[in-house]
């Protein structure tokens, strides 16, 4: 049997697992976006917890993905299904590029810029939503960026602790020794990381400030 | 002890009294003593690296020196709640630190609208003000990197005065001016504190700009106050650095 002939005839099973793919991808990204753009804003302003937030992040993202799978296991609730467990793991991932990008993204505003608008008294949260916050807008779209694609492969993991996605296709093609079962899953969670990167890279690019003063 | 030479009736807006600023191990200002008298320009004049703008951030807090106290209007400027201090002061910064993500007219008006002011009164006021420094209004909407440098600096002494705020600190705002423009602005300046007779803490290298605008002169030399005088006592002063600054700009009498 060829690929295109697997994937038509098994074309609604694989868009399930499409937008199983594409909701593990999803919800983790929120979550990691809800997590590490407010620690990467927190280590820009305390100092002393730079180190300890990157170097753990850091630490995560050396755990080999089955490892870390593991690892969740025995956390309640978490555990109980796979779908949550990926989620989770999928989102751990994702911090370390989103916490880096935040912190560069602001410490790289112009000194001038922030004496200017802290001279003129504005608030500690003005400063931040409206002059750090959008001059660091492409650097932290370009975590995002990164965040997104490395998670996009990384969910075809999730498959080995039952948790679906595209990565489904994939094991089973290896058990089947199936090369068109393989690529039933690889080729759209390609395309799928392609668009992810496309949007974003033009998303980037226009937040991206013209050339500062 | 005061190095004052104005009658202490009047009430200082700003003092410097026995300020101390050290960073990182080094003497940045030492016990400097300094009152600023309402509706004065007074000209900080010294070196680079002699603690000018170290001095100005001092004033607004965005600093905040190891001894002494900087009072601003009798209060001591830690008393003050910051933002209130910051939105009475007006500042110009030495690097203009314009939002590069802000058109001309939002650059300026931004205080404005942050203190609830209706989009046409900002409007109007940002037109009156570029005009002021010597600007067209056709350029509110561009942004800071459409403009040159001269043009820059020009915006950011408008967004100093935006708010009409009753102490101005300026930090070189006239530098990257041509001499025409530069001398336009300083007489503009100079007839605009004398109508509204806001208190003026001017830092300068030019000594010519010194002697026009100044009512008086104040001298930094590595961290220290070696001078302060009325225009003219500078330039007939026997001090040694004083001279040494006046011999550097030489014919400056015929200027
Ligand atoms: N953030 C800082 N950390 C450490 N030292 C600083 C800092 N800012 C300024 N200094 C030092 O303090 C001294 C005074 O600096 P300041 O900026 O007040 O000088 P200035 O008189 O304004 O000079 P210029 O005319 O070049 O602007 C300098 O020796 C400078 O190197
Ligand atoms: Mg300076």
């Amino acid at each position: 049997m060829n690929f295109w002939n697997f994937v038509v005839q098994n074309r609604l099973e694989i868009a399930d697992l499409t937008l199983e793919h594409l909701w593990m991808v999803s919800v983790s990204t929120l979550l990691a976006l809800a997590v590490g753009i407010p620690l990467g804003i927190l280590i820009s302003r305390r100092p002393a917890l730079r180190k300890p937030v990157i170097a753990a992040a850091n630490i995560i993202q050396t755990i080999p993905s089955l490892a870390l799978f593991g690892f969740l296991l025995p956390a309640p609730w978490i555990g109980a299904r796979a779908m949550r467990l990926a989620i989770l793991a999928l989102m751990l991932y994702a911090l370390l590029p989103l916490i880096r990008n935040t912190y560069a993204g602001i410490i790289g505003v112009d000194r001038g810029v922030i004496l200017a608008a802290r001279g003129m008294g504005l608030t500690e949260s003005q400063l931040l939503f409206k002059v750090q916050l959008p001059l660091a807008a492409s650097v932290i779209l370009a975590g995002v960026r990164v965040a997104i694609v490395i998670s996009i492969g990384l969910a075809t993991i999730a498959a080995a602790i039952g948790a679906g996605g595209l990565g489904e296709l994939i094991f089973r093609g290896l058990a089947m020794v199936n090369n068109s079962v393989i690529l039933a899953g690889a080729v759209p969670a390609a395309l799928m990381a392609l668009a992810a990167d496309t949007m974003l890279g033009w998303l980037e690019k226009r937040f991206t400030p013209q050339h500062a003063d | 002890m005061s190095t004052d030479i104005r009658p202490t009736t009047t009430n200082p807006v700003i003092e410097f009294r026995d300020v101390e600023y050290v960073s990182g191990g080094r003497e940045v200002l030492h016990h400097l003593n300094l009152a600023i008298y309402g509706g004065e320009i007074l000209v900080l004049l010294g070196r680079s690296g002699s603690g000018k703008t170290t001095a100005l951030k001092l004033v607004n807090r965005l600093l905040i020196g190891s001894g002494g106290e900087v009072r601003v209007e009798g209060r001591d400027a830690r008393a003050w709640d910051v933002i209130k201090l910051r939105r009475h002061i007006g500042y110009a910064i030495q690097e203009v630190g314009l939002f590069p993500h802000y058109t001309v007219e939002r650059n300026v008006g931004l205080l404005l609208s942050l203190e609830r002011w209706s989009k046409e009164k900002i409007s109007t006021r940002v037109d009156e003000l570029l005009r002021l420094v010597g600007l067209s209004p056709e350029i509110c909407s561009r942004y800071p990197h459409q403009l040159s440098g001269g043009q820059r600096q020009r915006v950011g002494v408008a967004r100093a005065l935006a708010a009409d705020p009753p102490i101005l600190l300026m930090d070189e705002p006239f530098g990257a001016l041509d001499p025409l423009t530069r001398s336009d602005l300083q007489r503009e300046f100079l007839s605009l504190q004398q109508k509204l007779g806001k208190t003026v803490l001017f830092v300068t290298h030019d000594l010519h700009e010194a002697l026009l605008l100044g009512s008086r002169i104040a001298l930094l030399e590595q961290g220290r106050l070696v001078s302060l005088s009325s225009p003219e006592q500078f330039l007939s002063s026997s001090d040694p650095l004083v001279k040494k600054y006046v011999e550097a700009f030489g014919s400056v009498e015929h200027m």
